[in-house]
């Protein structure tokens, strides 16, 4: 047996025995006497409560027409001040009516009801005859079916058992379709413009300032026949650098074209829109979960839970001075899932 | 028919009806039953109820709003009273969402009562399981509720989640794109998951309607059987209650259902819903005109989830950028993966084992119809704190932004302290609380011993001053000493006498648990404290201990 400490403060070095015993019980003085209130002793109290009681009521009958007042009294169409004039008069008349009454209620039962506390004995939730009996029943049960001295019945209803539920799961197959390499294409092909979002203007490159940052989408987006889908991949965040700011590495050095490059605005992380752009620090912030890309960097993560940079979308200019993509993108947008690789 | 010798008669009109319903339904013996059924009375009993009648009010908003949404997915252009938006392209469900918002009256009232009678039910759950833990009120006989009510905050939860995302504003839509991304994280299912769930590439044109089945029916369905159940199990059991004079183990003290208890309760249901109709009627919540309709390209900064969500959110964000592999081909997204299940699996897991493991680790397999006040219970109520700041970390991270931008603070710098705090938040919350509890309990113990400081000083004749202690009534006495204090219980050998593996840990868990305690003090103890004239004279108690108790 360990030593134990007895707990006491004061004698710390006393080792404590067994379960306190009968003896060391404390003595249960019971419940404190009942202590009269107010209403219990003076009829006017009483009444005086009484009336109270009733004035709350009155006050929720009031708030009961504030209600209607509000409703029928304002006239909201086309009025947005009217409106917030309606929903507080909706809210406080509704307050007023709920309140009144329970108020009124509550303060009823605390004045004027009894507020004599009650005692009730617990009784057991169970008997523990009936626990036997029941076991036994349960046994008779299973005896009487058999089910255990005859195992090829349970072992094929089992095996029944646990394929029965499959189809209520294959069922649901046509939920959707499977994703095929939808995930690894955007709308983005050579020569594709790129436009305004959202209004699907096609930007010249001469238009691009040094430290703007541009919302863009690809043409042909707004005839798209499943929009919101091939948006949700294809949006790009256009920027335009001093050149000597951007470093790139093998193989994209022609990606961009004067300064101006093109990065996926899908969050490597979860798929939120990286839609801040710090011109100073050539930083891209995602307003989810903050995930930093460093622009200087190709849109390497600098900071936040995002591991891969942004996809960057290689571009040029056409023979009229536009902005196009040189290709799709090179790896899948947004965020990782497995087959990705 | 012939009449039996003892025949009820009803004389009064109460009789008459009494008779009627009896007579064809039964329900005499409920009346008796509970007509008169004892409920103990707590401030702190009162979160559950606010938890039930939130639901109340949420189906009964929810029915309305019914029927005026359209959660259909179908490309409309705006053509409502809201001006800023009128002739913008959306979807028919933000479309109707609006309309509730401007063009039927109470519309706006109803929506809005709604969620915050969501966000407040969320609440109420948490609370009502914070008193029932930190009370002990989930030890046995009520361990299968206490893992009902774990249910239903889960249930609260997707409730509320499926609910945020059906008016297909910007906001919601952002949400659910987050949810699609953590989906697709999955491996090997994840972005088949997401297919079948958007009916394609997100966000597809059937996830709202979807959502809406589950939410205004598949999921209130099983909320409403398990609130049941929840209730039928209060019934059973019968309420807890504090000990003091009076409340023992074996009986239960407080008010009769009617009148008092029906009165009190029911009266409380009309307040719960005029205080949410205030709230409606002057506090903005989700104002979806501000943000627009859904398009995957924009986003507003500094948003936020509704609260509940807030904590799996902020997780998202503490994680560091590390953790995501590629292995023969495919993609293993720790980063996402980690954040957005492992403390929802931790703190989930232990919820749903805590009663168990608390009664395995004290050896406790008896029943329990007294609670625990939180200080006498110091490591219960210490882990408890643990999990409260852990989840608190969790929550405060998922507003790492708005704390930035408010404190002109460092973005990253905040970013770096809520993730040390991840750690290191719950050891500090343990060890504070459980100091607090103890000292607490040293405190009431001074006080059952020595009686309360009156703040009169007295100088004795030899010159010394001393503050006179008057011991308090018998009543508050008994509420200070009569409480459990388990002690380490060291591991046992089993019936082969062998110390298992199992059972050394459960000894060291228990030595963590008790090795720390304030024993209440023995009637033997106060008897002597107290025949030393209450005064505050202390030294003698020691000899006197070793005395017999005198009763």
């Amino acid at each position: 047996m360990a030593k134990r400490n007895s707990g006491n403060p004061n004698t710390p070095e006393r080792v404590t025995g067994d379960a306190p015993s009968q003896l060391e019980r404390h003595q249960d003085p019971g419940l404190p006497p009942h202590r009269p209130r107010l209403a219990d002793k003076d009829p006017k109290a009483a009444n005086r409560a009484e009336k109270q009681v009733s004035i709350l009521f009155i006050v929720s009958i009031i708030g009961t027409l504030v209600f209607f007042i509000g409703y029928f009294g304002v006239d909201i169409s086309n009025d947005v001040e009217a409106l917030r004039l309606q929903n507080m008069l909706l809210g406080l008349g509704t307050a007023f009516a709920m309140l009144g009454i329970g108020t009124g209620i509550v303060h009823w039962a605390k004045t004027l009801m009894p507020d004599h506390e009650v005692v009730e004995s617990r009784k057991p939730i169970t008997k523990e005859a009936d626990r036997a009996d029941a076991e036994r029943i349960v046994g008779d049960i299973l005896d009487e079916s058999g089910i255990k001295r005859r195992p090829l019945i349970r072992n094929t209803l089992l095996g029944a058992m646990v394929l029965a539920p499959l189809p209520a799961i294959a069922i649901f197959r046509d939920l959707g379709p499977l994703p095929g390499d939808k995930l690894s294409h955007t709308m983005w092909d050579e020569g594709v413009r790129l436009t305004l979002d959202p209004s699907g203007t096609p930007i010249r490159a001469a238009d691009v300032t040094i430290g703007s940052a541009v919302h863009v989408i690809p043409e042909g987006l707004k005839e798209a026949e499943h929009k919101l889908e091939e948006k949700a991949k294809a949006v790009v965040l256009l920027m335009r650098l001093n050149p000597e700011d951007l470093d790139p590495s093998e193989g994209r050095e022609d990606w961009g074209y004067e300064g101006i490059v093109a990065y996926s605005k899908i969050c490597t992380h979860v798929g939120c829109p990286v839609a801040l752009y710090e011109q100073q620090t050539h930083h891209l912030l995602c307003p989810c979960h903050q995930s930093t890309f460093d622009l200087t960097q190709e849109c390497k993560v600098i900071f936040g839970p995002a591991v891969r940079p942004l996809p960057q979308l290689p571009i040029t200019v056409n023979s009229e001075g536009y902005l196009v993509a040189q290709s799709d993108f090179h790896e899948p947008v947004g965020p990782s899932y497995w087959e990705r690789g | 028919m012939s009449t039996s010798t003892a025949q009820y008669e009803p004389k009064t009109r109460v009789g008459r009806i009494t008779n009627f319903v009896d007579q064809r339904v039964g329900g005499s013996g409920m009346v008796k039953e509970f007509g008169r059924k004892v409920f103990p009375d707590h401030w702190s009993f009162m979160f559950g109820e606010v938890a039930l009648y939130s639901f109340v009010i949420l189906l009964l908003t929810g029915t309305f709003l019914t029927f005026f949404f359209d959660p259909s997915m179908a490309e409309t252009h705006y053509d409502g009273s809201y001006v800023p938006l009128k002739g913008v392209e959306m979807s028919v469900a933000y479309a109707s969402a609006l309309d509730i918002s401007f063009d039927i009256r109470g519309g706006l009232f109803m929506r809005q009562m709604h969620h915050w009678a969501a966000l407040l039910f969320v609440a109420a759950v948490s609370v009502h399981m914070l008193r029932v833990f930190f009370t002990g009120a989930f030890r046995k006989p009520r361990e299968l509720n206490w893992v009902v009510g774990s249910v239903l905050l889960i249930l609260g939860l997707a409730e509320g989640f499926t609910g945020y995302s059906l008016p297909d504003d910007l906001l919601s839509g952002n949400g659910l794109r987050i949810i699609d991304g953590v989906i697709k994280a999955i491996p090997v299912v994840g972005s088949y998951i997401s297919f079948f769930l958007f009916g394609g590439e997100f966000p597809g044109t059937v996830i709202i309607p979807r959502l809406y089945v589950l939410h205004i029916l598949l999921i209130p369905a099983i909320i409403l059987l398990m609130i049941a159940i929840h209730l039928f199990m209060v019934v059973v059991h019968k309420h807890t209650q504090f000990p003091g004079p009076g409340r023992t183990n074996n009986n239960v003290v407080g008010f009769p259902v009617g009148p008092v208890y029906a009165a009190k309760a029911g009266g409380f249901f009309f307040i719960v819903f005029g205080v949410l109709a205030l709230m409606a009627g002057f506090f903005t919540i989700n104002p979806i005109w501000n943000y627009g309709p859904y398009d995957p390209s924009p986003i507003s900064a500094g948003t936020q989830p509704d609260w509940y969500i807030g904590w799996v959110d902020g997780a998202l964000r503490l994680m560091p950028g590390v953790g995501e592999f590629v292995i023969f081909g495919f993609t293993l997204s720790l980063n996402v993966l980690i954040p957005a299940l492992g403390p929802a699996l931790l703190l989930f897991t232990l919820m749903f084992t805590w009663p168990w493991l608390e009664a395995w680790v004290t050896k406790d397999k008896r029943e329990h119809h007294l609670l625990d006040r939180p200080r006498n219970a110091p490591t219960r109520t210490a882990i408890g704190v643990a999990g409260v700041v852990f989840y608190c970390v969790m929550w405060a991270a998922a507003s790492s932004d708005l704390i930035a931008t408010h404190f002109s603070l460092s973005l990253n710098d905040v970013t770096y302290w809520l993730r040390a705090l991840f750690f290191l938040g719950p050891i500090i919350g343990f060890l504070v609380a459980k100091r607090i509890a103890l000292a607490l309990q040293r405190k009431d113990r001074e006080i059952a011993l020595h009686g309360r400081e009156t703040g009169r000083i007295v100088r004795l004749p030899h010159g010394e001053f001393i503050e006179v202690h008057e011991p308090l009534d018998e009543y508050h006495q008994y509420k200070l000493v009569n409480y459990e204090s388990p002690e380490v219980v060291p591991p046992q050998p089993n019936a082969e006498g062998k110390i298992t593996t199992a059972e050394k840990a459960r000894g060291v868990l228990s030595r963590i648990f008790f090795e720390d305690r304030v024993a209440p003090p023995t009637p033997a103890e106060v008897e002597a404290a107290h025949s030393h004239g209450g005064h505050g004279e202390v030294e003698a108690e020691h000899e006197d201990q070793e005395s017999l108790p005198r009763q």
